[in-house]
């Protein structure tokens, strides 16, 4: 038994687990509000990465420093991602708010192909370097095969943004309209809650932490292109599922015991096979637990 | 496109109706297949070109054996359903050689027959390794190296130019880079001095490959041979930089491409990577290139220097046999050096071409150098 092995082999599952989780946190907290599974969200965290390669690359040109760039790019790429999410749900979802859950769903699978050849064509079809703008702590030089900076940041980040969003949630005046608008949408109307209000603003925290994540992972796997949303989307939702979607610590569970199976799978069995031990292990779980390992029972109403 | 398409088959199609109206025995006809119209024209068009360029040249200078050379062009869209007509028809027509088929399948397809009517057949394109190796098709010459080619150079490379012994295969389970990959293995598996310690595929598109990469570092290997493309070799070579192993990557010419070194930046170099040995500077190359602009304005095609060189190779055999005989041709094929636009060649027994192959690259300062 290889203690260093097994070390290095979680740390990369936990860097892949929080990577999946800066995505899921977006796909978990719209479906816990709206019950729609966006699927364009995997697309909004890719337009993130681009809006951030593109101030970057501008900063970068006007020489700015680099934690600067890191910030103003970021805080960019928060915004133009939230305009795309707010504006997304009004063109694709609103008007189907009524409609059955599918319509919606499909309207989101539209919304995902549309945003992935809009990018295509305004942008290009090529991969892009994307600049290295964490640099590297001096402190983690001894241990740096073992942890980088940008997986530190990536970890540290995840962990913030869900101990924020549950604080939200759990605590804030949003956070309780939000609560009650996923409880019953006509209740909460009835009791003076603007529920197109708080869609707006759920739309507007999952874009801008997906953008976040766009920019984090863009900035560690060194290059983004249009279709980059697409499996990270997918794997995120798996591990939404696999927490439980609609909860927030949930989804950052599942992303990570995703990430670990895949790591370890890899490691000790073959990564031929990554995908297959995910979706086994997923299987696995939905059959004991249905509603995910942290959501709740769905309760039939009478 | 579908327009410029259409005009092109319209004219292969009228200039195949005048072929064919014109019954002079008095000329020698060669046969060129692949596919012109469909998905894939735009890999069989360039070879047309090209035989017509080449047959255009020796036409001026009296033709071959006194007579006039005349192309029988037939379409058949890289279909093997098809390709077995074709071949039917271009012999009917009474060709003495083909230049094509182009796609793998379709001209093993097509063998077959024209083995049985004793027809020379010689491919720019067709790359699987078999087609020459199996010994089943002794009238089968390709200008163009087969598939396993760069696996055999690869594995020749790592285990005796860098002198690296325990050697992690990864692949990205794609049809091309895992194939790729396993002739590494099989090639690294029969030699003496070296071993596969790891062969894996890898997610392509994943987000992350520090588990694979660690499995490569506890493996012990000391180089790795990687099967795919620029994608996921950039992000490979990144991660394995990022976690300070130093380690030989060793890859293919999906990945001998610019946009790799501009992606994967710093971390790009060093990697060696295998590719086409570039001819397009040589003189015949030059002069091919010039001929066709002037007579299409536009730059060659897929496998335009390839099917050129097998056009030239097929008229020279003609010329050295200095008859159309089944026997004399092959033996001229397999005797003969011929300078054509991709340096000077000759065949192998098996039907593949001597000096036309891949050379190992390396980046170095951002351009990749070639290692001679």
């Amino acid at each position: 038994m290889n203690v260093q092995y097994l070390l290095n082999l979680l740390m990369s599952g936990l860097t892949k687990g929080s990577i999946y989780a800066l995505i899921a946190l977006g796909y978990t907290m719209v479906y816990g509000i709206i019950k729609l599974i966006n699927f364009a969200h995997g697309e909004i965290y890719m337009i993130g990465a681009f809006t951030a390669l593109i101030f970057a690359s501008l900063l970068h040109y006007m020489g700015v420093n680099m934690i600067l760039i890191l910030v103003i790019s970021m805080a960019f790429a928060v915004v133009f991602a939230s305009g795309y999410g707010i504006i997304m749900e009004k063109i694709a979802y609103k008007p189907l708010r009524d409609a059955p859950r599918l319509s919606a769903l499909i309207s989101a699978i539209g919304m995902s192909l549309f945003l992935q050849n809009y990018v295509l064509i305004i942008q290009t079809e090529r991969f892009l370097p994307f600049p290295r703008l964490i640099p590297d702590f001096p402190f983690l030089a001894p241990i740096q095969s073992f942890i980088s900076s940008r997986q530190i940041v990536i970890l540290a980040v995840t962990l913030v943004v869900m101990v924020f969003l549950s604080i939200l949630i759990k605590f804030t005046k949003i956070g309780k309209a939000m609560r009650a608008t996923s409880q019953d949408k006509t209740m909460s109307l009835l009791v003076g809650i603007n529920v197109n209000k708080v869609v707006s603003v759920t739309f507007l925290i999952g874009s801008a932490t997906a953008a976040i994540g766009g920019v984090l992972i863009a900035t560690y796997m060194g290059q983004i292109n249009y279709k980059i949303g697409f499996l990270a989307g997918i794997k995120a939702f798996v591990a939404a599922v696999l927490g439980g979607i609609g909860s927030i610590p949930g989804a950052v569970l599942g992303s990570f015991i995703l990430g670990l199976t895949e790591s370890l799978g890899t490691g000790y069995i073959s990564s031929d096979y990554e995908d297959v031990f995910a979706f086994l292990f997923l299987i696995l779980i939905l059959t004991f637990r249905p509603s995910g390992i942290l959501g709740k029972p769905e309760t039939q109403k009478v | 496109m579908k327009k410029i398409l259409f005009v092109c088959s319209l004219v292969l199609l009228v200039s195949v109706f005048f072929v064919g109206c014109q019954k002079d025995t008095g000329v020698i006809k060669i046969g060129v297949a692949g596919p012109h119209t469909g998905d894939l024209a735009s890999y069989g068009i360039p070879t047309v070109k090209a035989a017509e360029l080449v047959v255009a040249d020796w036409n001026a200078n009296g033709g071959v054996l006194g007579k006039k050379i005349e192309l029988v062009v037939e379409d058949d869209v890289c279909d093997p359903k098809v390709a077995p007509d074709v071949a039917t028809k271009l012999i009917g027509e009474g060709v003495v050689g083909i230049v094509g088929h182009i796609c793998s399948g379709a001209t093993e397809a097509a063998l077959g027959i024209y083995l049985d009517s004793s027809i020379p057949v010689i491919s720019p394109s067709a790359t699987n390794p078999p087609l020459t190796k199996s010994g089943a098709y002794p009238n089968f010459f390709r200008t163009i190296a087969p598939d396993d080619a760069q696996a055999i150079l690869e594995v020749d490379f790592v285990l005796n130019t860098l002198g690296k012994t325990r050697i992690a295969v990864l692949h990205d389970k794609q049809s091309y880079g895992k194939g790729l990959a396993e002739f590494a293995k099989s090639f690294i598996e029969q030699s003496s001095n070296g071993e596969v310690v790891l062969f894996e595929g890898i997610q392509a598109d994943a987000v992350d490959y520090s588990a694979v990469i660690n499995k490569v570092e506890n493996a012990g290997a000391d180089a790795i041979i990687y099967g795919g493309y620029h994608p996921e070799a950039s992000k490979l070579v990144s991660q394995i930089k990022e976690k300070g192993i130093n380690i030989a990557f060793i890859s293919d010419d999906g990945v001998k491409d610019d946009t790799f070194i501009e992606v994967a930046g710093s971390a790009a170099e060093g990697v060696y990577a295998s590719g086409p040995n570039d001819t397009t500077q040589d003189p015949i190359a030059v002069k091919a290139r010039e001929n066709h602009v002037a007579k299409y304005s536009e730059e060659p095609g897929a496998f335009f220097y390839n099917a050129y060189a097998a056009t030239q190779a097929l008229l020279t055999a003609i010329a050295n046999a200095e008859s159309t005989d089944y026997e004399a041709i092959t033996s001229a094929l397999t005797s003969n050096y011929v300078d054509t636009t991709l340096g000077s060649i000759s065949f192998d027994e098996n039907g593949d071409a001597i000096g036309v192959g891949f050379s190992m690259f390396q980046v170095q300062n951002g351009v990749y150098v070639e290692i001679k």
